[in-house]
C-alpha cells in the first residue's frame, strides 16, 4: 500500500470538501463521527443535531477521467433526537458519539449510530424501480371500481428516480446509565459491543430487549471512582476478544470464554511512567481516548493526549511504537488544562494495509506516521488549501525561539480548530477529516 | 488563546517536579506572599482551578464523568503532595493564627449581596441556610475518596468563627463563594476564579449546590474537616486581587441575569433545571439521604428531589 509523506512518494491532494463555509457555526452542525464502510464505498457522518449523512462514492466516468470518483451525498437522516431524562430532569443530548457500519449482507446497507443512551440500527436500501399497471388501483393511487375492471394485468416494474430510504429498524435503549463512548460490531456479525463510562454490554443485533453486561467496573461506593472507561473494540477476526482503554492509560484485553463478567482482564497492558516527566497532568494527558484494532489484529493503537502508541497484542509491558503527535504542547499543558483544551477526545485510524496511521490535532492540523519508514508529516485542512487536486503542503510548528518561514508557532496555534476525527478509507490511499462542520476528503495524487 | 496577564497564571514552563523541597515556602503570610511563580503558589492555583472546574457543569446536560474523574484525581494528587510537604499543616496553622475573618467579610458581602437582600428582607436566605452554618462545612465529596483528608480538600470555604452571617457562609461554600453580580469586577481582589465560578454558579442551581454542601456537612463533620475549611479559608484571605481571568469572563459574560433570582430558581420555573453541581453529586456519589435543617418549603422540595433521584441513581 502506499506510503505516508511527500517527496517522491505519494502526495496528498485535496479532493472535496462538505459543508458549509460561514464563519458561524451552527452547533448543530459540528460534526462527531466519521466513518467508511468496509468497501470504502459509502462514507457517514454524524453530527451534534443527531443527524447522519452517508456520501456514496461515485465511479469514475469514463468520459472524464481525471476526475476521480467524488463522495457525493447519498443519504441525510435524523438518527437521534433530543430527548428529556425525567426522572434526573436532564436533556440527553442528539449528538451522534459513533457510527460503526456492518458487514453488507444483501442489497441494504447496515449501520449502528449511537448517541449518550441510545443506539439504533438503520438500515439504508434504494428504491429505484415501482410497479405500474395495478389492477385494483390507478396510476395515481385511486381505488378502481371493481365492477368495471374488464380485464386483468400483470403489474410491471418501471425505473424510477433513485430514492434511498433510512429506516430505523432496531432501537436499543435503556442499557446505559452513564454515556455511552463507544460501539463496535464483532466479527461473528450478530452481536456488538457498547461501553459507556463505566459498563460494557453485549448486544445481539436482533434482540433489542436484553443485554449482557460483560464489563463492570462501577465501585460498590461511587465515591471511590478514579477510573473511567473511555473506548472500547471487538477484536476484527476473534469474536470472543475485546478490548478496553481507561481513564488512567491502560488497555485491558478480555476474552470472552473465561467468564460471562469480563471483569478480570486476560491481559493487561500499561506502559511504565517515566518518572522524570510526571507532573500534575500526567494521568489526564495518558487517558486514553481511542484504542483501534489494526486490520491483520495483531496490533492496536491508542491515542493518549500527546502521542499514538502501537501495541503488539502479545506484549503487555510496552508499546512497539510510540509517536508524537503534538510534543510542543507539553510545556503548555497547564494553560490547556485551563481552557479545557487537556480533555479533547483525539481519534486515531490505520490505513488499509496497517502500514500508516492518522490522528488529528489542533489548528486544523492532522498527523499521518508511516511505520515501516518512520516519517511523519502534518497536514492541514483548510480552505486556502482547498482547490482542486492541489497537493497539500506539509506544516510545521515551529518549537524553538526562531521561526522559520512557512512555520507557525505554537502560541499561534488556534485550539477551537481541532481534528478529533478521521478516516481511512479500507482499501485506497482516500481519507476523510473532520474540522468542526465541515468534511474534507484529500487523496493521493496516483489513485 | 491562552488567558494572559493574569497574575496568578502558571508560568507555562513545563512539568513541575513533585520533588521540589527546597521550593516548600515557609508560613505564607500576607506579607511574604508574592506573586513570583513559586512551585507551591502554582501548585495552590491548579488546585483552585480544579476545584472550579468540578463545580462548572452544563446547566442542561448531564456533567461528563470521564472529565470529572480526572480532575478529582488531579486534586487528590495535589493534597496528598501538600500533605507529604507539610504544606499543609503551615497553611493551617497560619490560618489558626490569622485573626481577620473581617476580609472574607468584605468579599463576601459583595458577592452575597443578593442574599444580604433577602436576610434583610426578613427572610432566611433561601438556599443558604442559617442551619448548614453551624456545620460550617460542606465538602464537594461527589468525586473524592472516603479519606478525610480527601474530603477536607474538596471542602469549600467555610466560615471560622461560628458569628459569621450566612453571607459569609456564602462565601466560603462552592470554591470561593457564588457570586451574584456580574459586574464583580472590581471587587475581584480575591476572586479571581471565584468569580468565574461563581457565576457559572448562577447557571448551576447555586442553591443545590448549596443543599449538596449541606448533605455533605452531615455526613463529613469531623474536626479533620474543619481542618480543611481552614486552610481554604486562609487561602481566600491570602491571596490577593489578580485580575479578572479574562478567559472565564468570557466564559459566563451571557449568563442570563434571571438566574440570579432565587425565587425563580428555586421554583424551577426556568426552563433549564439549573442541577449541575448537584447533578453531578447524585450521578457519582451515593452519599447518605438528606436532612437539611432549614425549614423553607423550598428546600424540602428539594430534599425530596434529592431524595428521589438518589434513590433511582443509587439503584
Amino acid at each position: 500500500m502506499a506510503g505516508v509523506a511527500g517527496g517522491n512518494d505519494f502526495q496528498w491532494c485535496f479532493s472535496q470538501v462538505k459543508g458549509a463555509i460561514d464563519e458561524d457555526v451552527a452547533e448543530a452542525d459540528i460534526i462527531s463521527t466519521v466513518e467508511f464502510n468496509y468497501s470504502g464505498e459509502l462514507l457517514a457522518t454524524g453530527d451534534k443535531g443527531g443527524r447522519v449523512v452517508i456520501f456514496q462514492h461515485e465511479q469514475e466516468s469514463k468520459n472524464r477521467p481525471h476526475l476521480r470518483g467524488e463522495y457525493n451525498v447519498y443519504s441525510t437522516f435524523q438518527s437521534h433526537e433530543p430527548e428529556f431524562d425525567y426522572l434526573k430532569s436532564l436533556e440527553i443530548e442528539e449528538k451522534i458519539n459513533k457510527i460503526r457500519w456492518l458487514p453488507q449482507q444483501n442489497a441494504a446497507h447496515f449501520l449502528l449510530s449511537t448517541n449518550d443512551k441510545t443506539i439504533k440500527l438503520w438500515k439504508i436500501s434504494e428504491r429505484d424501480k415501482r410497479a405500474e399497471g395495478y389492477n385494483l388501483k390507478d396510476e395515481d393511487g385511486r381505488l378502481r371500481d371493481p365492477f368495471r375492471i374488464t380485464s386483468l394485468r400483470v403489474p410491471v416494474l418501471m425505473p424510477m428516480d433513485l430514492m434511498v430510504e433510512a429506516s430505523p429498524r432496531r432501537i436499543f435503549a435503556n442499557a446505559h446509565t452513564y454515556h455511552i463512548n463507544s460501539i463496535s460490531v464483532n466479527s461473528d456479525h450478530e452481536t456488538y459491543l457498547s461501553a459507556d463510562d463505566l459498563r460494557i454490554n453485549l448486544w445481539h443485533l436482533e434482540i433489542t430487549d436484553r443485554s449482557f453486561n460483560i464489563v463492570d467496573i462501577k465501585p460498590a461506593n461511587m465515591e471511590e471512582l478514579t477510573e473511567v472507561i473511555t473506548a472500547a473494540e471487538c477484536h476484527p477476526l476473534q469474536c470472543n476478544v475485546f478490548v478496553y482503554s481507561s481513564s488512567k492509560g491502560t488497555i485491558r484485553l478480555c476474552d470472552t470464554r473465561a467468564a460471562a463478567l469480563c471483569d478480570r482482564q486476560a491481559k493487561f497492558f500499561e506502559e511504565p511512567e517515566d518518572p522524570s516527566s510526571r507532573s500534575f497532568f500526567s494521568e489526564i494527558i495518558s487517558s486514553i481516548s481511542d484504542v483501534k484494532f489494526s486490520h491483520s489484529g495483531r496490533y492496536m493503537m491508542t491515542r493518549d493526549y500527546l502521542s499514538v502508541k502501537v501495541w503488539d497484542l502479545n506484549m503487555e509491558n510496552r508499546p512497539v511504537e510510540t509517536y508524537q503527535v503534538h510534543e510542543y504542547l507539553r510545556s503548555k499543558l497547564c494553560s490547556l488544562y485551563e481552557n479545557d483544551c487537556i480533555f479533547d477526545k483525539f481519534e486515531c485510524c490505520w490505513n488499509g494495509s496497517d502500514s500508516a496511521i492518522m490522528t488529528g490535532s489542533y489548528n486544523n492540523f492532522f498527523r499521518m506516521f508511516d511505520r515501516n519508514t518512520r516519517r511523519d508529516i502534518t497536514l492541514e485542512a483548510s480552505r486556502e488549501s482547498s482547490k482542486p487536486r492541489a497537493t497539500l503542503k506539509p506544516r510545521k510548528v515551529s518549537t524553538g525561539g526562531k521561526r522559520k518561514k512557512d512555520e507557525i508557532s505554537v502560541d499561534s496555534l488556534d485550539f477551537n480548530k481541532k481534528i478529533l476525527h478521521t478516516a481511512w478509507h479500507p482499501k485506497d490511499n482516500v481519507i476523510a477529516v473532520a474540522a468542526t462542520n465541515n468534511l474534507y476528503i484529500f487523496q493521493d495524487k496516483i489513485n | 488563546m491562552f488567558p494572559k496577564g493574569t497574575k496568578r497564571k502558571f508560568s507555562d514552563s513545563g512539568e513541575e517536579p513533585v520533588s521540589s523541597g527546597d521550593q516548600v515556602p515557609a508560613a505564607p503570610s500576607v506579607a511574604t506572599r508574592s506573586l513570583t511563580s513559586s512551585y507551591s503558589l502554582q501548585r495552590q492555583s491548579l488546585l483552585d482551578m480544579s476545584l472550579i472546574k468540578l463545580q462548572l457543569c452544563h446547566m442542561l446536560v448531564e456533567p461528563n464523568l470521564c472529565r470529572s474523574v480526572l480532575i478529582a484525581n488531579t486534586v487528590r494528587q495535589i493534597q496528598e503532595e501538600m500533605t507529604q510537604d507539610g504544606t499543609w499543616q503551615i497553611m493551617t496553622q497560619a490560618l489558626a493564627a490569622a485573626q481577620c475573618p473581617t476580609d472574607r467579610l468584605v468579599a463576601t458581602e459583595v458577592l452575597c449581596r443578593q442574599t444580604d437582600a433577602a436576610a434583610q428582607a426578613g427572610q432566611s436566605p433561601k438556599p443558604f441556610s442559617v442551619g448548614g452554618l453551624e456545620e460550617g462545612y460542606h465538602a464537594e465529596e461527589v468525586v473524592m475518596e472516603g479519606d478525610v483528608e480527601t474530603e477536607v480538600t474538596m471542602s469549600t470555604l467555610a466560615p471560622v468563627s461560628p458569628q459569621l452571617s450566612s453571607a459569609s457562609y456564602l462565601a466560603g461554600p462552592f470554591v470561593m463563594g457564588p457570586c451574584w453580580d456580574e459586574d464583580e469586577e472590581e471587587e475581584e481582589e480575591e476572586e479571581e476564579e471565584e468569580d468565574g465560578e461563581c457565576e457559572e454558579d448562577e447557571e448551576d442551581d447555586s442553591e443545590d449546590c448549596v443543599s449538596e454542601g449541606e448533605e455533605a456537612d452531615r455526613d463529613h463533620l469531623s474536626p479533620d474537616s474543619r481542618t480543611g475549611e481552614q486552610v481554604f479559608g486562609t487561602f481566600e484571605i491570602k491571596h490577593p486581587a489578580p485580575p479578572p481571568d479574562p478567559a472565564l469572563e468570557e466564559l459566563f459574560s451571557d449568563v442570563d441575569p434571571s438566574y440570579y433570582d432565587l425565587d425563580t430558581v428555586l421554583t424551577g420555573m426556568q426552563s433549564a433545571p439549573k442541577m449541575g453541581p448537584y447533578d453531578l453529586l447524585e450521578s457519582l456519589s451515593s452519599h447518605g439521604p438528606t436532612a437539611l435543617s432549614s425549614s423553607s418549603s423550598c428546600r424540602s422540595d428539594l430534599n425530596e428531589l434529592d431524595h428521589i433521584m438518589e434513590i433511582i441513581v443509587g439503584s
